[in-house]
């Protein structure tokens, strides 16, 4: 048997060497999920197992390896999937009451392409409610604790796909990114997440939250790993128009090309006030690591970083006010009982399933675009937009990626912010930049605190140029 | 104070949702706190700057055309189940809180 932390790699090669088995695989992850989160502090990682259709992937893989049939990428590797990814017959609740009862009659196509590649989906994962939030506090159903530390939050909105692979309970995940939700909870529990360029992977069947910033990317233990997955998931899918017509690289392959020569940006923005000092060293510390390498570090400007926050909830909100129109409690979501009118039934049914911090989102969103402040909030915030694009398309003009910390601060405690909408709001000040330009990042470990807290590394890059921030990341894992 | 709790509950209506008192108070407090923070905004000039509705915008669009018909590497056909086949009735109607085999049910709509 091959014990963790495993790799897809390592899983593949053992499987196809019939050193194990898909099978043994699945069991052994389900008994870990299992032991887990029978503890007293469990994590909370998962909302849904779905053991019949793992069992099936697991077999198909494993009468492969018995035919000696060469191992699609994925073979055999157990995944988390976020639940705001539909997945046929397997309840789908984005972690909203609105959802609870929900089954959906058809496969996300990110969730479709990796079990096509030999994934064993293993289950759902908690996250906040509709994917809003940055600690998974926002979950209907209950908090993740971060395996790290048990009294910290996992981040979100991922937190449970994050947390299930910081804690060995799958090899890999699926999240979602709309204002940094697969980059600050990878960083908060000590994994990778890739957030891939807007248009890269497929977003159909994904329950839309903001349509003009979602985004699906893997959380993975290693830099390789989110390169298999990206290879997977990316490419033009006819069912979003929004995915992009454009070759998939082999972004393994561009793992093994040398970082030596690129030119990385610092942008003074992202080291401003509110950064933890403990963070701010490590971060300091990664770029001289990425010197000794052969990088050539450059100083760059971000001048609109400080107009981001403010600008994110409002095309955020605005999107998820319309986006979450369709929870009406007539064909798949929650409906109040005891209504006399279709109105009343609207508005009972809304009102009972969706959580605070959703219904704040839905009200500001729905004021930023109402007659009288439509120009003031929504459209100004579109043209602020436009110059953090523009912010970003300078700067790259002068460098090949450009290094971050990925959140200011370390993981913060259960509760610590949860009674304050604008400081959690500022957890995300430095991944929603790269949501609103469009442009792919990823953060990876790159230390701990003293109090041996993980600390994440964001790096970020120019449009559909995944495979330049996946070498530098390979480059830095290797090294450190 | 820019949001009063009028505006709350007009804006509640738009939205659909009911909100008890409660909720509407912490509404007013909530809203004004991020609007406060977000009339940072204000203090650039955008005079010239072009709204940015969609990222695509900045990619992969044709700009020899014009409206509408830059975006046409995003349009299909239009064929019945052209990209995959429909969900059958009984599919549509599974997850649905009310319904008689052939419709949603719902409330009656008109009032007499």
């Amino acid at each position: 048997m091959i014990q963790p932390p495993l790799t897809i790699d390592a899983v593949r090669c053992a499987i196809q060497e019939r050193k194990t088995t898909a099978l043994a695989l699945m069991e052994d992850h389900y008994e870990r999920i299992e032991k887990i989160e029978k503890e007293d502090e469990a994590i909370g990682a998962f909302l849904t197992v779905c053991r019949e259709r793992a069992l099936e992937a697991a077999d198909r893989i494993d009468r492969m390896a018995a035919e000696g049939k060469p191992l699609p990428p994925l073979a055999g590797v157990p995944v988390a999937i976020k639940d705001v990814m539909s997945t046929r017959g397997v309840r789908t609740t984005a972690a909203s009451k609105s959802l609870e009862h929900y089954i959906p009659p058809f496969d996300c196509t990110a969730v479709a392409r990796i079990e096509a590649a030999g994934a064993v989906v293993l289950g759902k994962t908690n996250c906040d409610e509709f994917a809003m939030g940055s600690s998974n506090e926002n979950s209907a159903f209950r908090p993740v604790r971060n395996p790290r530390a048990l009294d910290r939050v996992p981040g979100g909105s991922s937190g449970g796909s994050a947390a299930a692979v910081s804690a060995d309970m799958a090899v890999a995940a699926l999240g979602s990114d709309t204002g940094g939700s697969i980059r600050q909870p990878a960083s908060f529990c000590g994994v990778v997440g890739l957030m891939p360029t807007y248009g890269r992977v497929s977003r159909y069947g994904l329950i839309a939250f903001a349509s003009s910033l979602d985004h699906i990317g893997p959380i993975t233990k290693t830099v390789k790993d989110a390169a298999r997955v990206l290879g997977v998931i990316a490419g033009r899918d006819a069912m979003d128009s929004t995915s992009a017509d454009l070759p998939v690289p082999n972004y393994v392959a561009e793992l093994e090309k040398s970082a030596r020569g690129l030119k990385l940006g610092v942008a003074k923005e992202y080291f401003g006030e509110g950064l933890d000092p403990e963070v701010r060293h490590a971060v300091e510390s990664a770029i001289d690591k990425l010197k000794s390498l052969g990088c050539e570090v450059v100083p760059v400007s971000l001048p609109h970083t400080p107009y981001a926050i403010p600008t994110y909830y409002i095309i955020a909100t605005a999107e998820a006010s319309s986006n979450l129109a369709r929870y009406d409690g007539v064909r798949y979501s929650y409906r109040a009982r005891g209504v006399r009118s279709l109105s009343e039934m609207y508005r009972r049914s809304r009102d009972e399933s969706f959580g605070a911090e959703v219904k704040r989102r839905i009200m500001l969103g729905t004021y930023a675009l109402s007659a009288g402040y439509y120009d003031a909030y929504y459209l100004k915030a579109q043209k602020v937009r436009s110059l953090l694009a523009r912010d970003f398309e300078d700067a790259f003009r002068k460098v090949d990626a450009i290094i971050t910390p990925t959140s200011p601060t370390p993981a913060f405690r259960l509760g610590e912010k949860s009674n304050d909408p604008l400081a959690m709001y500022l957890a995300d000040i430095y991944t929603v930049t790269a949501d609103l330009a469009g442009i792919p990042g990823i953060s990876i470990p790159c230390g701990e605190t003293r109090d041996k807290l993980p600390i994440g590394l964001q790096i970020l890059g120019r449009h559909f140029d995944e495979a330049t921030i996946l070498r530098v990341a390979h480059a830095y894992e290797q090294a450190a | 104070m820019k949001v009063t709790e009028k505006d709350v509950v007009y804006v509640a209506d738009l939205a659909n949702l009911e909100l008890t008192p409660e909720e509407r108070a912490g509404m007013v407090r909530d809203l004004n706190s991020i609007l406060e923070y977000v009339d940072r905004l204000n203090a650039l000039d955008t005079t010239n700057v072009e709204p940015m509705a969609q990222i695509p915008e900045r990619f992969g669009v044709d700009e020899s055309r014009q409206g509408s018909e830059r975006f046409l590497y995003a349009t299909r056909d239009d064929v019945v189940e052209g990209l995959r086949k429909s969900l059958s009735q009984e599919e549509a109607l599974e997850n649905a809180p009310d319904a008689d085999g052939t419709f949603f049910r719902v409330p009656k709509v008109i009032e007499r």
